[in-house]
């Protein structure tokens, strides 16, 4: 057999047929079998100077993680992205790859060729793992320092991991009655099923690490108190980006009109889209979502599949979009409606003026106004401007906005001296380092609005930061 | 898992219970809230914090017996747990400076009202309470109002015990008598809220109303439980949950307060099916 598998295009993912998938929850794509993990990974040439490590946040190693699954020894394979990431079977579905690893692996470079499915390999080995390994994590013994996470998303769960293996006491407080922050909130179960994302968790609590849920930090205990009173040596911050913006037009108050967190939320976390639900959400005949990104599809696809027509309403056009390519695709694929260089000017409501009547106050449509492409902004992207009278009314039962979150200012407002920047952002250095000594934050809390990945990213710059600071107190 | 450890029936449709939660009741200030699950799988509810014991570590809850989840909870007993309990969320209630105060309550809310009027009164404001109630059966708290009031005025809509009217005819005399509030506090239903603002407002006294519109998070995340205050959106849980009763746009929290009617009353009508197939 060849060494290698000069193939130019990936092994597709095997995925829910679109007709079948919107209409229920479960996971729409399928993860590769055995055989195709082998064949794919043998589309890695092991080249020399390994662009894939460096474009990725975590810096995961990646050609030797594709070697041992070519060699079919998963279970080595695990091990060796365990070493840098501390949720692969996450990671392997909601990282960007395009833009990373794979957007510079040497196989994708020529036209016409595919980068190696790097994402679908980790995918596939942290499934085989979880399905297969009985080996559990074991902790470090102590070293007899503490250290509190805020936040139990993505950078909180891997400075938490990161910090537990090198003997810290780990515990993370979680405002919610669950862990996961964004990663249970946030996104779909048809993109990241709950079960492994409890799994992932559960795997950080074999390591050692203590979550407290139904904590909110700030106002039950102060980031001070965390330090001064419980004896906390560092605190790190990843309280995520969590407060919705809305447009500032008119309507965005009537009944049915959703923030994106706030339909996801309703769905994903209270567990609203099945039937036994106890948590109300509005299953509308006709939806509108605001917004391009990856939030506005997963909201979409999820208001599709509680059985509505969805139109994607955005401003720019096509290349715009900020959401992956793959998430675009797959909603097409499932029927999401794209009304693009178009623009809210107002919500409507149903016409009647009778408080008591049951129809009263509710979104009834949409006004819009289609928008064409001038020069481009600052942002390198071209700018849109109203095409004058071209007004249009969308009828709609619930409108959707996912126009992007900022940070929670609570951290803020009940912390003196931490420091924060125009927009709410928490103020820190390259290894997330706050105005406060002893107190890291990274990821949304500290960027705004990114990714799962880049939060892991900072979770675990920042992990290295507090074991140097306590080392050295 | 918190612990009931108390539980009193103030009138036939509403409960009072104490929970066993140490950090909370440390933190815990009035005008603030908790939410809570009363099962494993429920929905998230907001209830205003209606007392405290630092020293027991107990915060007590006062609750109307209107939905799926309060009427889950009114059957649980003391020694039983819920599973969630976190707190305290919003911003406490202003109280610092108050030389001479009026709080208004009205039904269920009087249990909110209650530690905002004892608060004062325990710092030497002067305090003039104004409850009300549908009748004489659904009157609550009545001693513990008069324990920490200068003046006190209990009214029913049937005038089947106190005097006969809605809150706002004494509010109403008294303003009109000349007499002056540094500040009005108003906690009950959205309508009655409304008429207060409404009274105060004609003779310019500084009023706050305690809000307590759909939520679900309580930490700032979803925005349903988002308000029009003066003109600008405002998240109940985050901004408040009290806000200048003036500029509040009460039509439309009563119009948002209902987005669930129908869904809740068939929750509820299923739990409450639940219980009796139990009893049979």
């Amino acid at each position: 057999m060849a060494k290698f598998n000069m193939n130019p295009l990936k092994n597709p993912m095997p995925t829910q047929d679109p007709e079948v998938r919107n209409g229920n929850f479960n996971e729409v794509a399928l993860g590769y079998t055995a055989e195709m993990a082998i064949d794919e990974a043998k589309r890695c040439i092991g080249c020399k100077n390994r662009p894939c490590v460096s474009a990725c946040p975590v810096n995961i190693k990646i050609p030797e993680f594709i070697g041992k699954v070519a060699e079919g020894d998963f279970e080595a394979a695990y091990q060796i992205i365990a070493e840098d990431s501390a949720l692969p079977a996450v990671c392997g579905r909601v990282c960007p790859q395009e833009t990373q690893c794979e957007g510079k692996c040497t196989r994708g470079i020529k036209a016409g060729c595919e980068a190696v499915g790097i994402g679908r390999l980790e995918r596939f080995v942290a499934d085989w793992h979880n399905e297969h390994s009985q080996d559990k994590p074991v902790p470090a013994s102590s070293n007899g320092h503490k250290v509190a996470v805020v936040g139990s998303g993505p950078a909180g769960l891997t400075c938490a991991g990161d910090l537990a293996k090198l003997g810290y006491e780990v515990t993370v407080f979680e405002a919610l009655h669950v862990a996961g922050g964004v990663l249970v909130y946030g996104i779909p179960e048809f993109r990241l099923p709950k079960a492994i994302v409890q799994k992932e968790v559960d795997n950080l609590k074999l390591l050692g690490v203590k979550v407290e849920t139904n904590m909110v930090i700030g106002r039950v205990i102060t980031i001070e108190e965390l330090k001064e009173e419980y004896g906390f040596d560092a605190v790190f911050i990843g309280s995520g980006a969590g407060l919705p913006k809305f447009m500032n037009i008119p309507g965005e108050s009537l009944k049915g009109v959703y923030s994106a967190n706030e339909f996801l939320t309703r769905s994903n976390l209270m567990k609203a889209y099945k039937a036994d639900g106890h948590t109300p959400i509005q299953r509308g005949k006709c939806v509108a979502v605001v917004g391009g990104g990856n939030v506005a599809m997963d909201a979409a696809r999820t208001a599709k599949r509680l059985g509505a027509e969805v139109h994607i309403v955005y401003r720019r056009g096509e290349e715009e979009l900020p959401a992956r390519r793959e998430e675009i695709e797959h909603a097409k694929e499932e029927g999401i409606i794209f009304d693009l260089l178009t623009n809210p000017t107002r919500i409507l409501a149903t016409e009647t003026t009778d408080p008591k009547d049951p129809s009263f106050g509710w979104v009834n449509g949409i006004e819009c106004i289609r928008m064409e492409l001038g020069e481009p902004d600052e942002s390198g992207r071209r700018s849109p401007k109203a095409v004058a009278g071209s007004e249009f009314i969308i009828p709609v039962d619930c409108v959707i906005m996912s126009l992007g979150t900022s940070p929670n200012p609570l951290l803020k407002a009940t912390t003196p001296g931490l420091e924060t920047l125009r927009r709410g952002e928490i103020a820190v250095d390259e290894v997330g380092k706050t105005s406060i000594e002893g107190v890291y934050c990274g990821g949304d809390a500290a960027t705004g609005a990114a990714t799962v990945i880049k939060a892991m990213g900072a979770g675990k710059v920042a992990a290295k930061a507090i074991h140097e600071y306590i080392q050295n107190k | 898992m918190y612990q009931i450890v108390g539980k009193k029936s103030l009138n036939p449709t509403v409960t009072q219970m104490e929970i066993y939660a140490p950090f909370v009741a440390k933190k815990a200030l009035p005008g603030q809230f908790i939410i809570l699950r009363a099962a494993e799988d429920g929905e998230r509810i907001p209830l205003t914090v209606a007392g405290y014991d630092r020293e027991k570590g107990t915060v007590t809850i006062i609750f109307q017996i209107v939905g799926a989840t309060t009427e889950l909870l009114n059957h649980k007993n003391v020694g039983e747990y819920i599973p969630d309990f976190v707190g305290p969320l919003g911003r406490p209630t202003h109280t610092e400076g108050l030389k001479k105060v009026c709080v208004v309550g009205g039904g269920v809310g009087c249990a909110i009202a209650l530690p905002v009027a004892r608060a004062l009164f325990e710092q030497g404001t002067k305090v003039t309470s104004i409850i009300g109630f549908r009748n004489k059966e659904l009157v609550i708290l009545e001693e513990e109002f008069k324990a920490c009031s200068n003046n006190f005025y209990m009214m029913t809509d049937d005038g089947s015990y106190g005097e006969k009217g809605n809150v706002c005819v004494p509010l109403k005399a008294l303003l009109e008598k000349g007499e002056t509030f540094d500040e009005v506090i108003t906690i009950g239903p959205l309508i009655m809220m409304k008429f207060v603002c409404m009274t105060t407002k004609e003779y310019g006294v500084k009023t706050i109303a305690s809000m307590n519109p759909i939520m679900i998070d309580g930490t700032g995340m979803c925005g349903g439980c988002r308000l029009t205050v003066g003109g600008q959106m405002k998240f109940a849980c985050v901004d408040g949950p009290e806000f200048d009763g003036h500029e509040i746009d009460f039509d439309e929290a009563m119009s948002r307060s209902r987005s669930y009617a129908d869904f809740e009353a068939r929750e509820r009508e299923a739990t409450c099916n639940l219980f009796k197939k139990e009893v049979q």
